[in-house]
């Protein structure tokens, strides 16, 4: 748990994910499309993965990837994301994050 | 002697003047009949005989048609009965989500039968609509309609992801779709970005901050769509890689196992696809929120109906398409 909270808190935007998981890379290329480059973090390329994939289940994260970090805070999954971007909340975000300029 | 003439019940129409020629006792004392009407006694009696022969077919022939009749009547009713049943049954599935083993034999053809009851349904409230906007309603009766009709897009979106559980490819193959629809076929659905394009220009006059709004809110969508396309991509390409990877394995029994394994790794790929129409699902309906909290109640009357026109527009055009002449 330490380490996810450790990990969210370096960057501006922060995003766990698997390789094996295309959502992942759907949310990955939506953020690259704005201009965010947020810190990626593959759970199951890392030593201990498997903790912090059932840390970040413990937070709530449902499924346990992407899970979305914006200044530390948790945003939500894929669905949280994809909404948050139509009501133009999460450019809000980014950009209160220093993630963006724009 | 004059002969006794015994009245004879004769069915003939013809006078014949052997029947003025009585009948005269013999030595025997019995009557007897010259030959004319020895043969007309035959006659009588032969057509008699005939009479009775038809009557009686036509008894049995009224008889069996009587017992086809009732025996239809039977068969009917059991397939009455049975429709019934399987209504109640269709609707029991249809509306219920555990039913996965059910519907996966007939979830295309539930699904299709509830989208078009809910096609139906939104067409009628469209017309209701129009015909309240052009008899010049107030606001308040316009707002009660279009929210109505805004909720009534909930039903499909719930009704899409159970048939998304239930059959996946169905659902992306947009069949139960029309094929002028389909053309425009993304992700199990149509595009947000494109239909606000469309409407733009329908809903003037717009505040500057609407038009930003709604700029910014195509930009969105369709920053989504390009998204969750290659997300799609990605995922494709995979499969694509995990299928041609099994096929470099020759027939051994380890090369067996690992081909197995290969194909549970695609099929794990597979299942991800629900997810996809889901978020795409779920992008069309948030879109179509969003437009509402921008426009006032009158605005979003006109999105509502415009949408509606073009859409009935694409479906006739797909009735024209399968009704062309072909050489």
């Amino acid at each position: 748990m330490d380490m996810v909270i450790d990990l969210a808190s370096k960057k501006a935007a922060v995003i766990f994910t698997k390789s094996s998981c295309f959502m992942c890379h759907s949310i990955k290329a939506l953020f690259y499309d704005l201009g965010a480059s947020p810190a990626v973090h593959e759970l199951d390329q890392l030593t201990n993965g498997k903790e912090m994939e059932c840390a970040l289940q413990r937070l709530g994260c449902n499924p346990s990837v992407p899970a979305v970090f914006i200044g530390g805070k948790y945003i939500g999954s894929a669905k949280d994301i994809i909404s948050l971007h139509v009501d133009g909340s999460l450019k809000e975000k980014l950009i209160e994050a220093k993630a963006i300029w724009f | 002697m004059m002969a006794n003439v015994s009245p004879r019940t004769d069915t003939s129409a013809d006078g014949d003047i052997d029947d003025k020629i009585p009948a005269f006792h013999n030595s025997d004392g019995m009557i007897v009949s010259n030959a004319s009407e020895r043969s007309r006694d035959q006659k009588t009696l032969r057509r008699l005989a005939q009479n009775r022969e038809a009557a009686r077919k036509s008894r049995l022939r009224k008889k069996a048609y009587v017992q086809q009749l009732e025996s239809s009547r039977m068969q009917l009713t059991q397939l009455e009965q049975d429709l019934q049943r399987a209504r109640q049954q269709g609707k029991y599935i249809s509306s219920s989500g555990d039913q996965s083993q059910s519907m996966s034999g007939n979830g295309a053809l539930a699904f299709d039968v509830e989208y078009a009851r809910w096609l139906e349904e939104h067409t009628r409230r469209a017309n209701e609509l129009r015909g309240a906007v052009n008899a010049h309603a107030g606001d308040a009766e316009l707002r009660i309609i279009v929210d109505g009709i805004l909720t009534h897009y909930d039903d499909i979106y719930r009704i899409k992801s159970e048939a998304a559980k239930a059959d996946v490819f169905h659902i992306l193959s947009g069949m139960w779709k029309t094929p002028a629809e389909r053309c425009f076929l993304w992700l199990g659905g149509f595009r947000s970005s494109e239909l606000l394009k469309l409407l733009m220009s329908k809903l003037e006059p717009l505040t500057e901050q609407q038009m930003l709004a709604i700029t910014n809110l195509q930009q969105s969508s369709q920053q989504a769509e390009d998204a969750l396309s290659q997300g799609m991509e990605a995922l494709q390409q995979s499969l694509a890689d995990t299928l041609a990877g099994s096929l470099a394995q020759s027939n051994s029994p380890g090369n067996v196992a690992s081909y197995m394994g290969q194909m549970a790794m695609a099929m794990g790929k597979l299942g991800t696809l629900e997810n996809f129409i889901c978020q795409a699902d779920n992008l069309r309906q948030q879109t179509f929120q969003q437009l509402h909290r921008i426009l006032t109640t009158r605005q979003s009357a006109r999105a509502v109906i415009a949408i509606n026109d073009y859409f009935s527009r694409l479906r006739a055009l797909s009735s024209l398409w399968l009704a062309r002449p072909r050489e």
